[in-house]
Protein backbone atom coordinates (compact mmCIF):
# COMPACT_ATOMS: atom_id res chain seq x y z
CA UNK A 1 0.00 0.00 0.00
CA UNK A 2 2.78 2.44 -0.83
CA UNK A 3 1.54 6.00 -1.27
CA UNK A 4 -1.61 5.58 0.82
CA UNK A 5 -1.89 7.73 3.97
CA UNK A 6 -0.90 11.30 4.81
CA UNK A 7 2.39 12.47 6.25
CA UNK A 8 2.40 13.68 9.86
CA UNK A 9 3.47 17.11 8.54
CA UNK A 10 0.42 17.29 6.24
CA UNK A 11 -1.92 16.36 9.11
CA UNK A 12 -0.28 18.89 11.44
CA UNK A 13 -0.69 21.59 8.79
CA UNK A 14 -4.43 20.83 8.57
CA UNK A 15 -4.69 21.02 12.36
CA UNK A 16 -3.17 24.49 12.33
CA UNK A 17 -6.20 26.03 10.61
CA UNK A 18 -8.12 28.34 12.99
CA UNK A 19 -11.88 28.11 13.32
CA UNK A 20 -12.47 30.18 16.48
CA UNK A 21 -11.68 33.86 15.82
CA UNK A 22 -12.23 34.86 19.48
CA UNK A 23 -12.41 32.12 22.05
CA UNK A 24 -14.77 32.30 24.99
CA UNK A 25 -11.81 32.19 27.38
CA UNK A 26 -10.31 35.24 25.64
CA UNK A 27 -13.71 36.98 25.77
CA UNK A 28 -13.95 36.33 29.51
CA UNK A 29 -10.38 37.49 30.09
CA UNK A 30 -11.11 40.74 28.25
CA UNK A 31 -14.28 41.18 30.36
CA UNK A 32 -12.16 40.83 33.49
CA UNK A 33 -10.04 43.69 32.16
CA UNK A 34 -13.16 45.81 31.72
CA UNK A 35 -13.44 45.29 27.97
CA UNK A 36 -16.50 43.97 26.13
CA UNK A 37 -15.04 42.31 23.03
CA UNK A 38 -16.89 41.27 19.91
CA UNK A 39 -16.29 40.36 16.29
CA UNK A 40 -16.92 42.62 13.28
CA UNK A 41 -18.06 40.75 10.19
CA UNK A 42 -16.18 41.70 7.01
CA UNK A 43 -19.12 40.51 4.89
CA UNK A 44 -22.09 42.33 6.51
CA UNK A 45 -20.23 44.76 8.81
CA UNK A 46 -22.41 43.74 11.79
CA UNK A 47 -21.08 42.91 15.22
CA UNK A 48 -21.23 39.50 16.90
CA UNK A 49 -21.09 39.39 20.71
CA UNK A 50 -20.73 37.05 22.63
CA UNK A 51 -18.24 35.57 20.17
CA UNK A 52 -19.26 32.74 17.86
CA UNK A 53 -17.27 30.87 15.22
CA UNK A 54 -19.46 32.47 12.52
CA UNK A 55 -21.20 35.85 12.22
CA UNK A 56 -24.46 35.71 14.23
CA UNK A 57 -26.22 37.70 11.48
CA UNK A 58 -24.99 36.29 8.15
CA UNK A 59 -22.91 33.19 9.08
CA UNK A 60 -19.83 34.86 7.55
CA UNK A 61 -16.46 33.43 8.49
CA UNK A 62 -14.27 36.54 8.05
CA UNK A 63 -14.47 38.51 11.26
CA UNK A 64 -12.06 40.78 13.12
CA UNK A 65 -11.92 41.50 16.82
CA UNK A 66 -13.38 44.81 18.02
CA UNK A 67 -13.99 46.38 21.41
CA UNK A 68 -17.59 47.40 22.09
CA UNK A 69 -18.47 50.59 23.98
CA UNK A 70 -20.30 48.69 26.72
CA UNK A 71 -23.20 51.13 26.27
CA UNK A 72 -26.72 50.08 25.46
CA UNK A 73 -30.38 49.94 26.41
CA UNK A 74 -31.98 47.80 29.12
CA UNK A 75 -34.35 45.35 27.38
CA UNK A 76 -35.51 43.42 30.43
CA UNK A 77 -34.41 42.03 33.81
CA UNK A 78 -35.62 40.06 36.80
CA UNK A 79 -34.79 39.86 40.48
CA UNK A 80 -33.89 36.27 41.36
CA UNK A 81 -35.31 35.48 44.82
CA UNK A 82 -34.84 31.69 44.73
CA UNK A 83 -31.27 30.94 43.71
CA UNK A 84 -29.73 27.74 42.37
CA UNK A 85 -27.24 25.92 44.56
CA UNK A 86 -23.90 27.82 44.53
CA UNK A 87 -25.60 31.21 43.98
CA UNK A 88 -26.95 33.61 46.58
CA UNK A 89 -30.19 35.55 46.07
CA UNK A 90 -31.15 38.29 45.48
CA UNK A 91 -29.43 39.32 42.26
CA UNK A 92 -30.56 40.84 38.97
CA UNK A 93 -29.93 39.21 35.59
CA UNK A 94 -30.52 41.57 32.69
CA UNK A 95 -30.64 41.64 28.91
CA UNK A 96 -29.02 44.64 27.22
CA UNK A 97 -29.21 45.78 23.60
CA UNK A 98 -25.75 47.17 22.92
CA UNK A 99 -25.23 50.37 20.95
CA UNK A 100 -23.34 48.28 18.38
CA UNK A 101 -26.27 45.91 17.79
CA UNK A 102 -26.07 42.54 19.51
CA UNK A 103 -27.84 41.78 22.79
CA UNK A 104 -25.74 40.79 25.79
CA UNK A 105 -26.80 39.07 28.98
CA UNK A 106 -25.31 40.15 32.27
CA UNK A 107 -26.17 41.42 35.71
CA UNK A 108 -27.60 44.77 36.69
CA UNK A 109 -25.87 46.75 39.47
CA UNK A 110 -28.87 47.97 41.44
CA UNK A 111 -30.56 47.54 44.80
CA UNK A 112 -33.31 44.93 44.31
CA UNK A 113 -35.81 47.30 45.96
CA UNK A 114 -35.16 49.83 43.18
CA UNK A 115 -35.75 47.36 40.37
CA UNK A 116 -38.97 48.59 38.74
CA UNK A 117 -40.56 48.07 35.35
CA UNK A 118 -39.91 51.77 34.57
CA UNK A 119 -36.19 50.98 34.17
CA UNK A 120 -36.82 49.10 30.92
CA UNK A 121 -35.64 51.16 27.97
CA UNK A 122 -33.15 53.18 30.07
CA UNK A 123 -29.56 53.65 28.93
CA UNK A 124 -27.02 51.42 30.65
CA UNK A 125 -23.25 51.08 30.59
CA UNK A 126 -20.98 48.23 31.53
CA UNK A 127 -19.63 49.06 34.98
CA UNK A 128 -17.63 45.93 35.77
CA UNK A 129 -17.94 42.19 35.93
CA UNK A 130 -19.32 39.51 38.18
CA UNK A 131 -17.18 36.44 38.75
CA UNK A 132 -19.09 33.27 39.50
CA UNK A 133 -16.83 31.18 41.71
CA UNK A 134 -18.10 28.03 40.00
CA UNK A 135 -19.09 24.61 41.28
CA UNK A 136 -18.12 21.07 40.39
CA UNK A 137 -20.27 21.22 37.23
CA UNK A 138 -19.16 24.58 35.80
CA UNK A 139 -15.62 23.86 34.63
CA UNK A 140 -14.13 26.46 36.94
CA UNK A 141 -14.92 30.11 37.60
CA UNK A 142 -16.62 32.25 34.94
CA UNK A 143 -17.22 35.92 34.31
CA UNK A 144 -20.18 37.95 33.06
CA UNK A 145 -20.58 41.68 32.43
CA UNK A 146 -22.29 43.95 34.95
CA UNK A 147 -24.26 46.99 33.78
CA UNK A 148 -25.52 50.07 35.59
CA UNK A 149 -28.23 52.55 34.70
CA UNK A 150 -26.71 55.80 33.39
CA UNK A 151 -29.93 57.58 32.47
CA UNK A 152 -31.79 58.67 35.62
CA UNK B 1 -43.87 6.74 5.10
CA UNK B 2 -46.62 4.93 7.01
CA UNK B 3 -49.18 6.44 9.36
CA UNK B 4 -48.57 5.77 13.05
CA UNK B 5 -51.04 5.13 15.88
CA UNK B 6 -50.98 5.19 19.67
CA UNK B 7 -52.57 1.98 20.96
CA UNK B 8 -51.56 1.97 24.61
CA UNK B 9 -50.92 4.61 27.28
CA UNK B 10 -49.59 4.63 30.84
CA UNK B 11 -49.02 7.34 33.47
CA UNK B 12 -47.83 7.18 37.08
CA UNK B 13 -49.13 9.45 39.80
CA UNK B 14 -47.11 12.69 39.64
CA UNK B 15 -45.64 14.17 42.81
CA UNK B 16 -43.08 12.76 45.21
CA UNK B 17 -42.21 9.15 44.47
CA UNK B 18 -40.56 6.60 46.73
CA UNK B 19 -39.99 4.39 43.69
CA UNK B 20 -36.83 4.65 41.60
CA UNK B 21 -36.84 6.09 38.07
CA UNK B 22 -36.49 2.59 36.65
CA UNK B 23 -39.55 1.49 38.63
CA UNK B 24 -41.54 4.58 37.70
CA UNK B 25 -40.85 4.06 34.01
CA UNK B 26 -41.60 0.33 34.28
CA UNK B 27 -44.95 1.12 35.91
CA UNK B 28 -45.96 3.51 33.11
CA UNK B 29 -44.64 1.13 30.42
CA UNK B 30 -46.48 -1.92 31.80
CA UNK B 31 -49.71 0.10 32.02
CA UNK B 32 -49.26 1.10 28.39
CA UNK B 33 -48.49 -2.47 27.29
CA UNK B 34 -51.50 -3.82 29.23
CA UNK B 35 -53.65 -1.07 27.72
CA UNK B 36 -52.55 -2.13 24.21
CA UNK B 37 -52.74 -5.81 25.06
CA UNK B 38 -49.18 -6.48 23.94
CA UNK B 39 -46.31 -8.32 25.59
CA UNK B 40 -42.65 -7.38 25.81
CA UNK B 41 -41.86 -9.79 22.99
CA UNK B 42 -43.69 -7.54 20.53
CA UNK B 43 -41.79 -4.35 21.46
CA UNK B 44 -38.97 -3.79 18.98
CA UNK B 45 -37.37 -0.61 20.35
CA UNK B 46 -37.53 1.80 23.29
CA UNK B 47 -37.37 5.61 23.00
CA UNK B 48 -37.06 7.19 26.44
CA UNK B 49 -36.96 10.84 27.49
CA UNK B 50 -34.93 11.55 30.63
CA UNK B 51 -33.34 14.93 31.25
CA UNK B 52 -31.26 14.70 34.42
CA UNK B 53 -30.96 11.07 35.58
CA UNK B 54 -27.22 11.44 36.23
CA UNK B 55 -27.93 14.11 38.85
CA UNK B 56 -31.02 12.44 40.32
CA UNK B 57 -29.89 8.87 40.84
CA UNK B 58 -26.35 8.79 39.40
CA UNK B 59 -27.80 6.90 36.45
CA UNK B 60 -26.66 7.60 32.92
CA UNK B 61 -27.96 5.38 30.07
CA UNK B 62 -31.33 4.72 31.76
CA UNK B 63 -33.01 3.54 28.54
CA UNK B 64 -30.95 0.37 28.27
CA UNK B 65 -31.66 -0.54 31.88
CA UNK B 66 -35.36 0.27 31.47
CA UNK B 67 -35.54 -2.19 28.58
CA UNK B 68 -33.70 -4.72 30.75
CA UNK B 69 -36.00 -4.21 33.76
CA UNK B 70 -38.95 -5.00 31.49
CA UNK B 71 -37.21 -8.03 29.96
CA UNK B 72 -37.67 -6.56 26.51
CA UNK B 73 -34.56 -8.40 25.35
CA UNK B 74 -31.53 -6.84 23.66
CA UNK B 75 -33.60 -4.35 21.64
CA UNK B 76 -32.29 -0.88 20.74
CA UNK B 77 -33.08 1.43 23.67
CA UNK B 78 -32.12 5.09 23.48
CA UNK B 79 -32.32 7.99 25.90
CA UNK B 80 -33.48 11.29 24.42
CA UNK B 81 -32.46 14.54 26.09
CA UNK B 82 -34.10 17.82 25.13
CA UNK B 83 -34.45 19.14 28.69
CA UNK B 84 -38.17 19.47 29.49
CA UNK B 85 -39.07 18.36 25.92
CA UNK B 86 -37.15 15.07 26.25
CA UNK B 87 -40.20 12.77 26.02
CA UNK B 88 -41.71 14.67 23.10
CA UNK B 89 -38.58 14.37 20.98
CA UNK B 90 -38.37 10.68 21.98
CA UNK B 91 -41.98 10.16 20.85
CA UNK B 92 -41.37 12.10 17.65
CA UNK B 93 -38.41 9.90 16.76
CA UNK B 94 -40.38 6.77 17.69
CA UNK B 95 -43.06 7.93 15.24
CA UNK B 96 -40.41 8.44 12.54
CA UNK B 97 -38.97 4.95 13.00
CA UNK B 98 -42.38 3.27 12.82
CA UNK B 99 -43.39 5.47 9.88
CA UNK B 100 -40.22 4.45 8.05
CA UNK B 101 -41.15 0.78 8.36
CA UNK B 102 -38.03 -0.17 10.33
CA UNK B 103 -40.11 -1.07 13.39
CA UNK B 104 -43.75 -2.16 13.64
CA UNK B 105 -44.23 -1.66 17.38
CA UNK B 106 -42.28 0.46 19.84
CA UNK B 107 -42.43 1.85 23.36
CA UNK B 108 -41.87 5.58 23.91
CA UNK B 109 -42.17 7.86 26.90
CA UNK B 110 -40.17 9.48 29.64
CA UNK B 111 -39.31 9.65 33.30
CA UNK B 112 -37.89 12.10 35.84
CA UNK B 113 -37.23 12.24 39.57
CA UNK B 114 -36.71 15.94 40.05
CA UNK B 115 -38.66 16.60 43.26
CA UNK B 116 -36.34 14.27 45.15
CA UNK B 117 -33.37 16.57 44.33
CA UNK B 118 -34.64 19.43 46.51
CA UNK B 119 -35.23 22.99 45.30
CA UNK B 120 -31.66 24.39 45.33
CA UNK B 121 -30.06 21.46 43.50
CA UNK B 122 -33.01 20.98 41.14
CA UNK B 123 -32.89 24.70 40.27
CA UNK B 124 -29.14 24.39 39.59
CA UNK B 125 -29.51 21.36 37.31
CA UNK B 126 -32.57 22.70 35.48
CA UNK B 127 -30.61 25.90 34.78
CA UNK B 128 -28.02 23.77 32.98
CA UNK B 129 -30.27 23.80 29.93
CA UNK B 130 -29.78 27.56 29.70
CA UNK B 131 -26.79 28.65 27.54
CA UNK B 132 -24.00 27.76 29.92
CA UNK B 133 -21.26 30.21 28.75
CA UNK B 134 -23.38 33.38 28.93
CA UNK B 135 -26.33 32.55 31.18
CA UNK B 136 -24.40 30.27 33.55
CA UNK B 137 -22.24 32.82 35.41
CA UNK B 138 -25.16 35.28 35.55
CA UNK B 139 -27.07 32.73 37.63
CA UNK B 140 -30.09 32.79 35.36
CA UNK B 141 -32.85 30.32 36.31
CA UNK B 142 -35.90 29.15 34.37
CA UNK B 143 -38.27 31.28 36.43
CA UNK B 144 -35.77 34.08 35.77
CA UNK B 145 -35.95 33.63 31.99
CA UNK B 146 -39.75 33.72 31.98
CA UNK B 147 -39.82 36.62 34.42
CA UNK B 148 -37.68 38.53 31.90
CA UNK B 149 -40.06 37.46 29.13
CA UNK B 150 -43.08 38.65 31.18
CA UNK B 151 -41.56 42.10 31.66
CA UNK B 152 -40.75 42.30 27.96
CA UNK B 153 -44.30 41.13 27.08
CA UNK B 154 -45.73 43.97 29.16
CA UNK B 155 -43.51 46.49 27.34
CA UNK B 156 -44.18 45.09 23.84
CA UNK B 157 -47.96 45.26 24.21
CA UNK B 158 -48.20 48.34 26.40
CA UNK B 159 -49.79 46.49 29.31
CA UNK B 160 -49.02 47.82 32.81
CA UNK B 161 -47.07 45.07 34.60
CA UNK B 162 -49.60 44.82 37.46
CA UNK B 163 -52.40 44.30 34.96
CA UNK B 164 -50.41 41.61 33.12
CA UNK B 165 -49.69 39.84 36.41
CA UNK B 166 -53.44 39.69 37.14
CA UNK B 167 -54.12 38.18 33.71
CA UNK B 168 -51.27 35.69 34.10
CA UNK B 169 -52.86 34.64 37.39
CA UNK B 170 -55.84 33.29 35.43
CA UNK B 171 -53.54 30.69 33.84
CA UNK B 172 -52.57 29.45 37.29
CA UNK B 173 -56.18 29.51 38.54
CA UNK B 174 -57.43 27.57 35.51
CA UNK B 175 -54.67 24.97 35.55
CA UNK B 176 -54.86 24.45 39.30
CA UNK B 177 -58.64 24.09 39.00
CA UNK B 178 -58.21 21.22 36.55
CA UNK B 179 -55.18 19.74 38.32
CA UNK B 180 -57.24 19.54 41.52
CA UNK B 181 -59.78 17.39 39.63
CA UNK B 182 -57.13 15.02 38.20
CA UNK B 183 -56.35 12.04 40.48
CA UNK B 184 -52.92 11.57 38.84
CA UNK B 185 -51.94 15.21 39.41
CA UNK B 186 -49.41 16.37 41.98
CA UNK B 187 -51.95 18.88 43.34
CA UNK B 188 -55.04 16.62 43.21
CA UNK B 189 -57.70 18.03 45.54
CA UNK B 190 -55.42 21.00 46.30
CA UNK B 191 -55.64 24.68 45.31
CA UNK B 192 -58.67 24.11 43.10
CA UNK B 193 -60.20 27.46 43.99
CA UNK B 194 -57.35 29.95 43.82
CA UNK B 195 -58.08 33.65 43.55
CA UNK B 196 -56.05 36.28 41.68
CA UNK B 197 -54.75 37.63 45.00
CA UNK B 198 -53.49 34.19 46.04
CA UNK B 199 -51.27 34.06 42.96
CA UNK B 200 -50.11 37.68 43.24
CA UNK B 201 -49.34 37.45 46.95
CA UNK B 202 -47.51 34.12 46.93
CA UNK B 203 -43.77 34.09 47.60
CA UNK B 204 -41.75 35.84 44.88
CA UNK B 205 -39.49 33.44 42.97
CA UNK B 206 -38.21 35.68 40.15
CA UNK B 207 -39.85 39.08 40.01
CA UNK B 208 -42.67 39.31 38.76
CA UNK B 209 -43.29 35.52 38.95
CA UNK B 210 -44.50 34.12 42.27
CA UNK B 211 -44.49 30.49 43.36
CA UNK B 212 -48.04 30.13 41.96
CA UNK B 213 -46.91 31.38 38.55
CA UNK B 214 -44.52 28.40 38.46
CA UNK B 215 -44.95 24.67 37.92
CA UNK B 216 -43.55 22.43 40.67
CA UNK B 217 -40.63 20.02 40.66
CA UNK B 218 -42.03 16.50 40.27
CA UNK B 219 -41.31 12.80 40.06
CA UNK B 220 -43.17 10.63 37.56
CA UNK B 221 -43.28 8.74 34.29
CA UNK B 222 -45.53 8.27 31.28
CA UNK B 223 -45.31 5.86 28.36
CA UNK B 224 -47.00 4.99 25.07
CA UNK B 225 -47.13 1.99 22.77
CA UNK B 226 -47.04 2.99 19.10
CA UNK B 227 -47.58 0.84 16.03
CA UNK B 228 -48.26 1.16 12.31
CA UNK B 229 -51.72 2.63 11.74
CA UNK B 230 -52.80 -0.27 9.54
CA UNK B 231 -52.33 -2.65 12.50
CA UNK B 232 -53.83 -0.40 15.18
CA UNK B 233 -57.39 -1.79 15.17
CA UNK B 234 -56.05 -5.24 16.00
CA UNK B 235 -54.99 -3.89 19.38
CA UNK B 236 -57.30 -1.00 20.20
CA UNK B 237 -60.94 -0.04 19.62
CA UNK B 238 -59.95 3.61 19.91
CA UNK B 239 -56.48 4.15 18.47
CA UNK B 240 -55.27 7.73 18.27
CA UNK B 241 -53.28 8.70 15.21
CA UNK B 242 -50.20 10.90 15.07
CA UNK B 243 -51.12 13.27 12.25
CA UNK B 244 -48.22 15.68 12.41
CA UNK B 245 -45.02 16.41 14.28
CA UNK B 246 -42.70 19.38 14.49
CA UNK B 247 -39.41 20.10 16.17
CA UNK B 248 -37.13 23.14 16.23
CA UNK B 249 -34.10 24.50 18.07
CA UNK B 250 -33.35 27.84 19.65
CA UNK B 251 -30.23 29.75 20.69
CA UNK B 252 -28.72 31.56 23.63
CA UNK B 253 -31.26 34.03 25.02
CA UNK B 254 -29.10 36.96 23.90
CA UNK B 255 -29.18 35.85 20.26
CA UNK B 256 -33.00 35.71 20.12
CA UNK B 257 -34.64 38.46 18.15
CA UNK B 258 -37.57 38.71 20.56
CA UNK B 259 -37.97 36.58 23.68
CA UNK B 260 -41.76 37.03 23.58
CA UNK B 261 -41.95 35.52 20.07
CA UNK B 262 -39.52 32.60 20.16
CA UNK B 263 -38.81 31.55 16.57
CA UNK B 264 -38.18 27.93 17.62
CA UNK B 265 -41.74 27.64 18.93
CA UNK B 266 -43.28 29.26 15.86
CA UNK B 267 -41.28 27.06 13.47
CA UNK B 268 -41.96 23.81 15.30
CA UNK B 269 -45.72 24.47 15.48
CA UNK B 270 -45.83 25.42 11.79
CA UNK B 271 -43.97 22.24 10.87
CA UNK B 272 -46.53 20.15 12.77
CA UNK B 273 -49.52 21.95 11.20
CA UNK B 274 -48.03 21.59 7.71
CA UNK B 275 -47.30 17.90 8.27
CA UNK B 276 -50.87 17.31 9.54
CA UNK B 277 -52.42 19.56 6.86
CA UNK B 278 -54.39 21.27 9.62
CA UNK B 279 -54.67 24.79 11.05
CA UNK B 280 -55.18 26.11 14.58
CA UNK B 281 -58.94 26.48 13.93
CA UNK B 282 -59.17 22.69 13.41
CA UNK B 283 -57.76 21.82 16.85
CA UNK B 284 -60.24 21.11 19.68
CA UNK B 285 -57.89 20.63 22.63
CA UNK B 286 -54.38 21.61 23.72
CA UNK B 287 -51.90 20.31 26.25
CA UNK B 288 -49.18 22.98 26.26
CA UNK B 289 -46.03 23.73 28.19
CA UNK B 290 -47.19 26.03 30.98
CA UNK B 291 -43.93 25.80 32.95
CA UNK B 292 -44.86 29.36 33.99
CA UNK B 293 -48.08 31.31 33.54
CA UNK B 294 -46.49 33.66 30.99
CA UNK B 295 -45.19 30.61 29.08
CA UNK B 296 -48.75 29.44 28.36
CA UNK B 297 -49.62 32.85 26.89
CA UNK B 298 -46.49 32.90 24.71
CA UNK B 299 -47.16 29.34 23.54
CA UNK B 300 -50.78 30.09 22.55
CA UNK B 301 -49.59 33.03 20.45
CA UNK B 302 -46.61 31.27 18.84
CA UNK B 303 -48.82 28.33 17.84
CA UNK B 304 -51.31 30.69 16.19
CA UNK B 305 -54.30 30.25 18.50
CA UNK B 306 -54.34 33.95 19.35
CA UNK B 307 -52.76 37.04 17.81
CA UNK B 308 -49.59 38.53 19.32
CA UNK B 309 -50.40 40.07 22.67
CA UNK B 310 -53.96 38.71 22.72
CA UNK B 311 -53.58 35.54 24.80
CA UNK B 312 -53.54 37.36 28.14
CA UNK B 313 -56.99 38.88 27.67
CA UNK B 314 -58.34 35.70 26.06
CA UNK B 315 -57.25 33.64 29.07
CA UNK B 316 -58.73 36.09 31.57
CA UNK B 317 -62.00 35.90 29.54
CA UNK B 318 -62.12 32.10 29.84
CA UNK B 319 -61.42 31.35 26.18
CA UNK B 320 -58.84 28.69 27.10
CA UNK B 321 -60.97 26.99 29.75
CA UNK B 322 -63.51 24.21 29.28
CA UNK B 323 -66.36 25.45 27.09
CA UNK B 324 -64.12 28.19 25.64
CA UNK B 325 -62.64 28.67 22.18
CA UNK B 326 -59.74 26.28 22.78
CA UNK B 327 -59.64 24.29 26.07
CA UNK B 328 -56.01 24.28 27.18
CA UNK B 329 -54.38 22.03 29.77
CA UNK B 330 -57.53 20.30 31.00
CA UNK B 331 -55.21 17.82 32.76
CA UNK B 332 -54.00 20.68 34.97
CA UNK B 333 -50.98 21.31 32.77
CA UNK B 334 -47.52 21.45 34.26
CA UNK B 335 -48.71 23.92 36.90
CA UNK B 336 -51.53 21.78 38.31
CA UNK B 337 -50.52 18.27 37.30
CA UNK B 338 -46.79 18.52 37.95
CA UNK B 339 -43.73 18.54 35.69
CA UNK B 340 -41.39 15.53 35.86
CA UNK B 341 -39.47 17.08 33.00
CA UNK B 342 -38.38 13.97 31.09
CA UNK B 343 -41.93 12.57 31.25
CA UNK B 344 -43.95 15.69 30.47
CA UNK B 345 -44.31 15.27 26.69
CA UNK B 346 -45.60 11.71 27.13
CA UNK B 347 -47.99 12.88 29.86
CA UNK B 348 -49.38 15.52 27.48
CA UNK B 349 -50.03 12.85 24.84
CA UNK B 350 -51.55 10.54 27.48
CA UNK B 351 -54.12 13.19 28.42
CA UNK B 352 -55.03 14.00 24.80
CA UNK B 353 -55.62 10.26 24.20
CA UNK B 354 -57.68 10.01 27.42
CA UNK B 355 -59.79 12.96 26.26
CA UNK B 356 -60.31 11.34 22.84
CA UNK B 357 -61.50 8.19 24.57
CA UNK B 358 -63.86 10.21 26.79
CA UNK B 359 -61.96 8.96 29.84
CA UNK B 360 -60.65 12.20 31.37
CA UNK B 361 -61.84 13.09 34.87
CA UNK B 362 -65.26 14.71 35.30
CA UNK B 363 -64.88 18.47 35.11
CA UNK B 364 -61.84 18.08 32.85
CA UNK B 365 -63.38 15.98 30.06
CA UNK B 366 -64.29 18.03 27.00
CA UNK B 367 -67.71 17.23 25.54
CA UNK B 368 -68.06 16.22 22.74
CA UNK B 369 -64.79 14.32 22.73
CA UNK B 370 -62.14 16.18 20.71
CA UNK B 371 -61.39 15.11 17.14
CA UNK B 372 -58.02 16.85 16.98
CA UNK B 373 -55.62 17.61 19.82
CA UNK B 374 -52.15 19.12 19.96
CA UNK B 375 -49.24 19.10 22.38
CA UNK B 376 -46.54 21.76 22.81
CA UNK B 377 -43.39 20.97 24.76
CA UNK B 378 -40.54 23.35 25.51
CA UNK B 379 -37.01 22.43 26.57
CA UNK B 380 -34.72 24.96 28.21
CA UNK B 381 -35.15 28.66 27.43
CA UNK B 382 -36.66 27.95 23.98
CA UNK B 383 -33.73 25.65 23.09
CA UNK B 384 -35.81 22.62 22.07
CA UNK B 385 -39.41 22.81 20.89
CA UNK B 386 -41.61 19.93 19.87
CA UNK B 387 -45.25 19.73 18.74
CA UNK B 388 -47.44 16.70 18.12
CA UNK B 389 -50.87 16.76 16.45
CA UNK B 390 -53.15 13.83 17.24
CA UNK B 391 -56.47 12.77 15.76
CA UNK B 392 -59.20 10.18 16.25
CA UNK B 393 -59.35 9.51 12.52
CA UNK B 394 -56.54 8.35 10.30
CA UNK B 395 -57.45 10.83 7.51
ZN1 LIG C 1 -22.06 38.96 8.88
Amino acid sequence: MVGVGKTQEEIEKELAKQYIPLSYAEYEEALSNGKLMGLKCLSCNKITCHPMPVCQWCSGRDMERVELSGEGELLTFTVIRVAPESFEAPYIPCLVKTKEGPNVIGRLELEPEQASQALIGKRVKMSGTYTYKGDKFSGGAHVCPVFKIVEP
Amino acid sequence: MRDVAIIGIGHTKFGRAAKSSLELFSEAALQAMDDAGVTGKEIEALFQGAALPGFEEAQVMPAAFSAAELNLGPIPATRYEGACASASVAIRDAVMWVASGDFDMVLAGGVEKALSMGTAFATRTFAMSCHSPTEGPVGLTFPGVFAMAARRYAVEYGIPLDELREKMAYVSMKNHKHGALNPLAQFYKKMGELKVEDVLNARMVADPLTLLDCCPFSDGAAALVLCAAEDARRYSDAPVYVLGTGQASGSALSKMEDITKPVSRVQSARMAFKHARLEPKDINLLEIHDCFTIAELIALECMGFFGWGEAANATANGETDIGGKIPTNMSGGLIGKGHPIGATGASQVYWIVKQMRGEAAKGNQVDPVPEYGMTDTLGGDFGTLCHLILGRDRR
